[in-house]
């Protein structure tokens, strides 16, 4: 792991491998990809993620394959996707490991 | 201080592009953004590289603030107008040490890179070249700066306002959901701190609330302006973005970024924490 003092807090590469040391027994991953309407994967979407307030806790931008993904915690959490073609949301309840969701928006 | 005085819109920059004595600063703690297209005569400043010293924990100093801005180009006298990625938070980063080190005509881009890129407009991946200058910056000012031991004397006598999330206010995260959650220090929060995440203060798309919004978000969170205050979160970047409201939009004084933030205050031995939504007893 890196020290807390190098780790920034800037969205990382969506399209990166997960790190090799990361812990799926600890870490609850909700990855996916942003769609427009007709199927196609949306690049460079901001994808918000809202706990289960609405509050906002992160948000990065999807890679040129439409991918996003976070680290949260076991629960229920909103997705939200702004995008030049639109914005849309999903629920989804997260559980510890990896949890594939998939955010369409429409105009 | 006031909106006039801080903060352009994405309207105003993209009719001032090629204004004479106006500089555009992109910047990010990954830059790469800015190498695929950035506002047209944009130089880049990279938050860890350009403004962290490469070997103390601590930014750059006078003479390294000087030398940086001298090699990019920028002089004393520039309107420098400063944007990035993540909702402007490192650009509001950047927009703290100019006025640390005294810089007289610095504002941010309401909205940031996403506002831009949300309404379409211009990018381009031109190279950018500025002749040097000769940057003298002024001594910094620590009035707007804490360092731990103001924080620990300010638990339950000052406004502590921890910008991070609910969850890592409560413990229950120790970093932003977009990173990895590993980390040394300790979860929690200092002591009779208030939870006000960043993001109360701006827009979806990344622009700042109304004057009044901003008023009110602030006095219900219970934040007594006749009071000094102190901001922090995980490493100083969010909570330069509060900084940046409650100082340069709302006009309150001795407002202070406490850049060590949550990844030093959480790792120190022997302070005070509290763990949970509530903000705890002195």
């Amino acid at each position: 792991m890196t020290a807390p003092t190098a780790a920034g807090c800037a969205a990382p590469d969506q399209a990166a491998p997960l790190p090799a040391s990361l812990d799926l027994e600890k870490e609850t991953v909700i990855t996916g990809v942003v769609r427009s309407d007709t199927g196609e994967v949306v690049p460079g979407a901001y994808v918000r993620l809202l706990d289960s307030t609405g509050e906002f806790t992160a948000e990065v931008v999807t890679s040129p394959a439409g991918q996003f993904r976070f680290f949260a915690a076991p629960g229920a959490w909103t997705l939200r996707a702004l995008s030049r073609h639109g914005n849309g949301d999903t629920a989804v309840t997260a559980a510890r490991g990896i949890n594939e969701v998939v955010v369409t928006v429409a105009a | 201080m006031s909106r006039d005085t801080a903060l352009v819109s994405a309207d105003w920059a993209e009719k001032n592009i090629d204004a004479p004595g106006v500089v555009f600063v992109e910047v990010d703690e990954d830059t790469s953004a800015y190498d695929t297209g950035h506002i047209a005569g944009a130089i880049k400043l990279d938050w860890k590289t350009d403004l962290q010293d490469p070997i103390r924990r601590d930014f750059v100093n006078k003479a390294q603030f000087e030398a940086l801005l001298s090699e990019r180009g920028i002089a004393n006298d520039d309107a420098v107008i400063l944007y990035g990625g993540n909702n402007n938070w490192f650009a509001a980063y950047a927009y703290w040490y100019f006025k640390l080190y005294g810089h007289r005509d610095v504002k941010l881009l309401d909205g940031g890179r996403k506002k831009w890129e949300l309404d379409a407009r211009p990018l381009v991946t031109d190279k950018v070249e500025r002749p040097r200058t000769q940057y003298v910056a002024q001594e910094p000012d620590t009035s707007i700066r804490a360092f731990r031991d103001d924080v620990v004397a300010a638990i339950g006598s000052k406004n502590l306002v921890d910008v991070r999330s609910p969850d890592e206010y409560a413990g229950r995260l120790l970093a932003p959901a977009h990173l990895p959650q590993e980390q040394a220090q300790r979860a929690g929060h200092v002591p009779t701190a208030i939870s006000v995440p960043w993001s109360k203060a701006a827009n979806e798309d990344g622009t700042f609330k109304s004057d009044d919004e901003l008023r009110r978000i602030y006095a219900e969170a219970g934040l007594d302006d006749s009071r000094e205050t102190i901001a922090y979160c995980r490493i100083g970047e969010r909570s330069s973005h509060t900084w940046f409201v409650l100082q340069e939009l709302l006009g309150h004084r001795d407002v202070k970024n406490y850049d060590g933030s949550w990844t030093e205050y959480g790792s120190l031995v022997g302070v005070p924490v509290a763990l949970g939504d509530e903000p705890g007893e002195a």
